[in-house]
């Protein structure tokens, strides 16, 4: 039994199947995967997993419990954090900030009314954020606006911020994408210290060969909806189906 | 000090010297004298000052920190006067009562309207709270006459049971703190100078201070950040488990009672309601006030507030008699000239005025008179040192932030 558990789900945009049948699981602690060419329903099976869609049919079940109908706040509750394609960050707040937000949210829940507390005075969350910042190497940015940061430095703060909720599964999408190849390499020694440091679940999904390549342990192919071939990466590499779906016709 | 940093204890205790000796700073010119005209010490105006100062802090919570734009808070001003005329019809003439039943009442539509307009965001959401204070103002207006008096507003009357008070002998009763009634002004003479002391204004002093200390707790409250972060990216709000809906609806609340409790002070100065306090010109203003202040700085709101409410009272009672003293020494064909060139600024012309000026401002100043006071503060900091002092300064500077 995995953590992340896809059981023959189904999603139609009008006449387009975009998902079709698709099993997937995610053991505990281990870097999953998921490829395939653009239109594969990558993205809509992620989104599918965060509660921004819900599945026509079939189930999604995260350790033991049913993801289907819930909202991505309380997905998000249950352990799963996302990293989106561009990142996502509290622009106009400081870095430190920033890192506080998911601190508070992982201590008091999806809303408190604490609006007669101060904010200086909680030094557990401060003292967590600046730790979690440290481990990134940005605890000298702290005080800067997070709209001010490098695009790699947004990246890393966003990592930030899902790592310090702890999540039981951290889920990535194209965490590359738009990189220039020295950002991408960073990014990924980033996700292997990430990895080498604790115990942590992390989908991808990708389209950079080499990223999938340096990261996963396993590889799941999505190729019109529909999942491939489930393989080590060594095993994905020759695959026939993998190179004829993936690769394309030109390089066969 | 009270749980504050130590600029912003600074920043309230400034406010709170500024509100104790309002009457005195607000009427610089002796009475009599030809500027007397621009003294805008007398309490009317002061209680005006503080109280719409009260309806921009509260404002300023909900489109300072989350940006949500709402065009009705007139509504919740109109509701808490019309709470508090009840009160002192039915219960006591006491302001007390009449106040907590305004903030009340102005919390409980501000969840209603609230609820359904924070299911959209941006232009929409706007257009929902200017449709619900619209309809407010209707209902106010001719449906609801037997509650609200239609448009003749709603007044005390002799006949009013007032259970506590017993009816009255006489003539209409005051609006009475324990005994002190609001109207109640002392005048103290110091040579040419003339100040007005009202109990009135002093008591929506000090509730204005109470509202601005609240309203700086929540500022450097985890709540606050969250409301700002609400502003910033609700999508990484609600990827990082934070449900946005609840925090945008606590600061509706929040700045809808603050709008309540102003209302309520209006109707415990002037105890009279009428439907006109809930139209959309209403609820432009206190959008103007936060604006021209600064959106989303603490003491901006109040600053805008006291402009407009300045310009509205001082700039509109100039007429052309009054231009022509002024330039009484210019021969008299440029004499009249230039009164016709100023004319339009002044009288009922004072909507240009302000219009142009808040034009400047937004163009100029985007952070509002909060800004343009910073820019002078450093613009005079800078020129007190050498060139390479400001470094150092800067230093200082972010040590001190951290």
């Amino acid at each position: 039994m995995g953590i992340l558990e896809v059981k023959g789900v189904n999603k139609r945009f009008g006449g387009l199947q975009a998902l079709g049948d698709v099993n997937l699981s995610v053991k505990e602690n281990t870097v999953h995967a998921i490829i395939g060419p653009n239109g594969a329903g990558k993205s809509t099976l992620l989104n599918c997993l965060v509660g921004k869609l819900i599945p026509d049919s079939g189930s999604v079940m995260f350790d033991g419990q049913s993801v289907l109908g819930r909202k991505p706040h309380e997905i998000n509750q249950m352990g799963i954090s996302r990293v989106f394609q561009t990142p996502e960050i509290f622009a106009d707040l400081s870095v430190l900030e920033n890192v506080m937000i998911p601190c508070f949210a992982r201590r008091d829940g999806a809303f408190r009314l604490h609006a007669y507390e101060t904010v200086r005075r909680e030094a557990g969350i401060r003292e967590q954020a600046e730790a979690m910042l440290a481990d990134v190497n940005m605890a000298d940015k702290r005080h800067m606006t997070a709209a001010s940061l490098s695009r790699g430095d947004k990246r890393r703060l966003e990592m930030a911020m899902c790592l310090v909720q702890t999540p039981k599964l951290l889920l990535l999408d194209e965490p590359t994408a738009g990189m220039a190849r020295a950002d991408t390499n960073n990014t990924i020694e980033l996700l292997k210290e990430i990895k080498a440091k604790r115990d942590i679940t992390m989908c991808i999904i990708e389209h950079d060969m080499h990223v999938v390549f340096s990261l996963a342990e396993r590889i799941t192919v999505l190729a019109q909806g529909t999942p491939l071939v489930e393989e080590t990466p060594e095993n994905i590499k020759g695959h026939p189906k993998v190179r004829e779906a993936y690769l394309g016709e030109a390089q066969v | 000090m009270l749980g504050l940093e130590r600029k912003d204890t600074l920043l309230l205790i400034v406010v709170a010297a500024i509100t104790l000796f309002a009457p005195i700073i607000l009427n610089p010119f002796p009475a009599g004298s030809a500027l007397a005209q621009f003294n805008a010490g007398y309490p009317d105006l002061m209680q005006r000052f503080v109280i719409f100062g009260i309806f921009a802090i509260g404002f300023n919570i909900l489109f300072g920190l989350t940006g949500y734009l709402s065009f009705g808070h007139a509504a919740f001003l109109g509701i808490g006067s019309y709470s508090a005329v009840w009160m002192f019809k039915l219960l006591s003439m006491n302001v007390i009562p009449a106040i907590i039943l305004s903030i009340v009442m102005a919390g409980l539509f501000a969840l209603v309207i609230g609820f359904v307009s924070l299911r959209r965001s941006g232009i929409y959401f706007s257009i929902l709270t200017l449709a619900f204070a619209q309809m407010s103002y209707n209902l106010a207006y001719s449906v609801l006459t037997p509650v609200t008096n239609g448009e003749t507003g709603l007044q005390l009357t002799l006949s009013d049971p007032r259970i506590l008070d017993g009816a009255s002998t006489g003539g209409l009763p005051v609006t009475s703190l324990f005994g002190a009634e609001m109207r109640d002004t002392t005048t103290l003479f110091v040579g040419p100078w003339s100040w007005d002391f009202s109990v009135g204004y002093y008591f929506s002093a000090a509730l204005m201070l109470v509202a601005f200390y609240l309203s700086v707790r929540i500022f450097r409250s985890p709540f606050g950040m969250m409301l700002r972060a609400v502003k910033s990216n609700q999508q990484r709000m609600n990827y990082t488990g934070l449900n946005t809906r609840p925090y945008t609806l606590a600061a509706f609340v929040i700045s809808g009672m603050y709008a309540g409790l102003a209302g309520g002070l209006l109707a415990a100065m002037d105890p009279l309601a009428g439907a006109d306090r809930m139209q959309w010109t209403a609820s432009g203003e206190v959008v103007l006030m936060t604006i021209l202040g600064g959106a989303g700085t603490l003491i901006g709101p109040v600053l805008g507030a006291g402009f407009i409410k300045y310009f509205e009272n001082i700039f509109s009672k100039i007429n052309d008699g009054i231009l022509h003293q002024w330039f009484a020494f210019m021969p008299d064909g440029l004499e009249n000239v230039m009164v016709a060139v100023i004319h339009p600024f002044i009288g009922k012309g004072w909507h240009l005025t302000l219009g142009i000026m808040f034009m400047l401002v937004v163009i100029f100043l985007p952070g509002g008179l909060v800004e343009g006071a910073q820019r002078t503060g450093r613009l005079f900091r800078r020129r007190d040192r050498n060139a390479d002092h400001v470094e150092s300064d800067a230093a200082r500077q972010r040590a001190a932030a951290e």
